[in-house]
């Protein structure tokens, strides 16, 4: 019975992960209408950006502030997206959508490369932050307090987006941008602002999502796409462009990720896609996506 | 031409003729179709695999049969997949496509005990007879002449496969495939199902990859779990920028310079993915139409200002 | 038995009725003109009938045949065609393509992948024919992209034309196009639809088009019909005037 609560709050744990990054991606299309194929690897990018400054100012600073490291990875990512949207992504706004793909995904291939050439193919962790923190006795069992920390950070950036976006003034200018691009820059907004405000919105969510796990499982190459793919299940089954199907989404895909691996680990990413191509079946755009 | 070259340029060729059937199947989608796939190597994979399981486990030594189990087993994963791809918009075609190949590697290194892991199977030369078991290479040093005669077979293959795919696209069904990349409303309003023949397509599409793959593995001697990741269907797309995709000619263009291009470049930089994702982001910016379709564009300007100037 | 008729069909979007109630026939043979201002519900009323839209009440019958939730290629194969006002074509084939495609869907030849499509003598010949009569044979293979608008009106025409429909509706043929044009335009379409012997609907903002070309004026106004019949009875009817026209008759 405690392994099973013990195994809610991993599935929870991950849950706040995908979330951040689904969330991110939904975020991105929602406001612009394309699809970031390198968003993992801004994912990737903020999970070894905070595991390196980690372990290297782990010397220097007290642990407690090495936390701080976790939003400064996700800034320095966000930071990147803020210098590749206007010089890449721009560009591409105007012509059709398989040069949109095209280029986000040779993105993609050089930010995995670029990775593994700073950093090189030894995994990081930032071991020491989840070790700090201790464990607390769940029915009996340990249980990383950083895990239930986390869950709760998830919790928060659901939160917070959900009012970012729904009561502040700026969410309405997103919003507005969303759901008619024309329109909203007939109406005087900034659509190129808000454009680039949303990218590195977008990619600092990834960014944080990578910090957030890398304490808990090591940087490796190919954790970008790895997460993208299921990231992308995340948004097949939430919806492409929606906050609650990027939240309910990677619930169900983490509880069902964690159910699978319990039982037969192998054909975890099969048994996901199965499940996703059943619910494109009755519902083309997902839960919650919205119709073109 | 074996005989004017040594054994290594051979092999290198027929890898690019591998790689250009390959960039045909691709490009019956995105060039003809409108629908662009990362997911290919999915193709390429169940090609391969269908190769190493039937000699390994049905003892099949036949290159023929090789051929066919690989056209069936990439037939079968073809239909599954567009299933779920075809119904959909583009962005989540491409989407699906990735994730549903990478589904397939997954599996390839997970269930060890049928694939070989991480480790592969092999697939000598040695075990493998040519039409219909009359050319076989057995002996210590049959490579060459494995190589020479390999080289022919593919190259046949190929301008079969070349032909094939050419009445394809100016079938009555190319023709409709175009339409529906044009303008789907349009094609809608004439009666065409949409998603019935981005299906037929994406069949026919992982069809002629799958049979690319098939191709390749012998030559290789080994199938691993890398021929399903990911960077091979970039490369496949790559070929096809690289090339020009509104172009019959430029994916096969595109094969074959890129064969050349990624053997002497790996010598030069470690980092060869960072190098091909910048010069897809350059390809797509600057030239959309790859070598052949800005070739083309040049000569046409060429002419009409020559004609002007006459 | 009239071609097309529809019985109390609406369709509300929100509060806006943009179809409320119309009770439409069309005869065989007929030369329809539909006008209104714009938000009337021409272009609504159309959609409905050729599956653009599905109604929320009334139905739409082909004959004796209730279409009313049928998909758009059961309607096809029950003779609709139509054209597009924002000219939809497929730009990147030529010509000749464009009208051959919309005949080889025609007869279900679409699916033949060994063989190649300019084989295809009959097709060709027909569609060759088929842009004679539109004169656009002169352009047969330039690519549909590359055509002056008057010209991709007409092949927007000729496509819907070549499924040899029974009922041919038109979205805004001349819109968006010089005067002169209009008219050769207009003088085409008429000639082929009427040569063809082709019951029509065109939508058309153009009253003078609209008064020399049809037989029939029906006139929306809300998602409703004013008025319906023939042109000389809608040009005298102050009511229509008025509305249309904006000038007040009645003094």
């Amino acid at each position: 019975m405690e392994i099973v609560a013990l195994q809610v709050l991993n599935s929870l744990f991950y849950a706040a992960v995908l979330f951040l990054i689904a969330a991110g991606l939904s975020l991105i299309f929602g406001v612009m209408g394309i699809v970031n194929m390198a968003h993992g690897s801004f994912y990737a990018l903020g999970a070894y950006v905070t595991a390196w400054s980690v372990v290297a100012a782990a010397a220097a600073v007290p642990t407690p502030v090495l936390f701080l490291f976790l939003p400064l990875g996700a800034a320095v990512v966000a930071l990147v997206g803020l210098v590749i949207e206007p010089t890449l992504i721009r560009p591409f706004y105007r012509r059709p959508e398989e040069y949109q793909l095209l280029v986000t995904f040779g993105l993609l291939l050089v930010l995995e490369d670029v990775i593994r050439a700073v950093w090189g193919g030894t995994p990081l962790t930032a071991g020491q932050l989840v070790d700090s923190l201790g464990l607390v006795r769940i029915g009996g069992l340990p249980y990383p307090v950083y895990n239930l920390l986390m869950i709760g950070v998830g919790a928060a950036a659901a939160l917070g987006l959900w009012a970012f976006v729904y009561r502040t003034r700026f969410g309405v200018l997103l919003r507005a941008t969303a759901q008619d691009r024309r329109m909203a820059a007939a109406l005087g907004i900034d659509v190129g602002r808000i454009y680039i405000l949303a990218f590195g919105l977008g990619c600092f969510m990834a960014g944080l999502g990578g910090a957030i796990v890398v304490p808990s499982q090591a940087a490796v190459l190919g954790m970008g796409v790895e997460v993208l793919v299921l990231a992308f299940v995340v948004v097949v089954i939430g919806g492409l462009g929606s906050l609650e199907g990027a939240l309910v989404g990677a619930l169900i895909v983490s509880a069902l990720r964690t159910i699978t691996i319990q039982f037969w680990e192998e054909i975890e990413l099969a048994a996901l896609y199965l499940i996703a191509a059943i619910v494109l079946l009755i519902r083309p755009t997902g839960l919650f996506g919205r119709k073109s | 031409m074996p005989i004017l070259t040594s054994t290594y340029q051979t092999q290198l060729l027929t890898y690019g003729l591998t790689l250009a059937i390959a960039a045909l199947g691709f490009n019956l989608l995105l060039g003809y179709t409108g629908l662009l796939s990362f997911g290919h190597s999915a193709f390429l994979g169940a090609g391969a695999y269908a190769v190493a399981f039937m000699m390994r486990y049905l003892g099949v030594s036949s290159m023929e049969l090789f051929l066919l189990g690989g056209i069936a087993f990439s037939a079968v994963i073809a239909a599954l997949f567009g299933v779920v791809c075809v119904r959909h918009t583009r962005i989540f075609f491409a989407i699906l496509t990735l994730a549903l190949s990478q589904v397939l590697w997954t599996l390839a290194y997970k269930f060890f005990w049928i694939t070989g892991g991480t480790d592969g199977i092999r697939v000598p030369f040695a075990n493998v007879t040519l039409l219909g078991g009359l050319v076989s290479f057995p002996g210590a040093d049959a490579f060459a002449g494995f190589v020479t005669s390999y080289y022919y077979y593919v190259l046949v293959v190929f301008a079969a496969c070349a032909l094939l795919m050419w009445v394809i696209v100016h079938s009555p069904f190319g023709k409709t495939l175009q339409a529906i990349r044009d303008n789907e409303t349009r094609a809608r309003f004439l009666g065409v199902r949409i998603w019935r023949y981005r299906w037929l397509a994406f069949l026919v599409s992982g069809i002629f990859t799958g049979l690319a793959g098939t191709l390749w593995v012998p030559l290789n001697g080994l199938v691993t779990p890398d021929v399903l990741y990911w960077p091979q269907s970039g490369k496949i797309v790559f070929f096809a920028v690289l090339g020009g995709f509104r172009n019959f000619f430029g994916p096969i263009i595109g094969a074959v310079t890129f064969n050349y291009l990624e053997v002497y470049a790996v010598a030069l930089t470690e980092y060869w993915q960072l190098t091909l994702g910048v010069i897809l982001i350059v390809l797509v910016t600057f030239l959309p139409a790859g070598i052949v379709g800005t070739t083309v564009r040049l000569a046409a300007r060429l002419k009409r200002s020559r004609g002007a100037s006459a | 038995m009239s071609l097309l008729r529809t019985e109390g069909l609406k369709k509300y979007f929100g509060e806006t009725r943009a179809v409320d109630g119309v009770n439409f026939s069309v005869n065989e043979g007929e030369f329809l003109s539909l006008v209104g201002t714009n938000g009337a519900g021409k272009t609504s009323l159309v959609n409905l009938i050729s599956a653009f839209l599905i109604p929320d009440s009334g139905r739409i019958f082909i004959g004796e045949r209730d279409i009313t939730y049928a998909t758009v290629d059961e309607r096809i194969r029950a003779g609709i065609a139509r054209s597009f006002q924002l000219v939809n074509l497929f730009d990147d084939l030529s010509v000749l393509d464009n009208v051959a495609l919309a005949i080889f869907a025609r007869e279900r030849k679409t699916k033949r992948i060994f063989t190649l499509a300019e084989r295809d003598t009959e097709v060709t010949a027909e569609a060759l024919d088929l842009l004679g009569q539109f004169n656009l044979d002169g352009k047969a293979q330039a690519l549909a992209g590359g055509l002056a608008q008057g010209e991709r009106k007409l092949l927007d025409v000729a496509v819907a034309y070549a499924l040899r429909p029974k009922l041919l509706f038109l979205d805004e043929p001349t819109s968006g196009v010089s005067t002169r044009d209009k008219a050769q335009i207009m003088d085409t379409v008429s000639s082929v639809v009427r040569g063809g012997k082709i019951t029509a609907v065109v939508i058309e903002h153009d009253m003078d088009v609209v008064f020399k070309y049809s037989d029939r004026v029906v006139v929306m106004h809300e998602g409703r019909f004013l008025a319906d019949g023939p042109p000389d009875e809608i040009r005298r009817s102050r009511e229509v005037a008025t509305y249309l026209l904006g000038t007040d008759v009645s003094t």
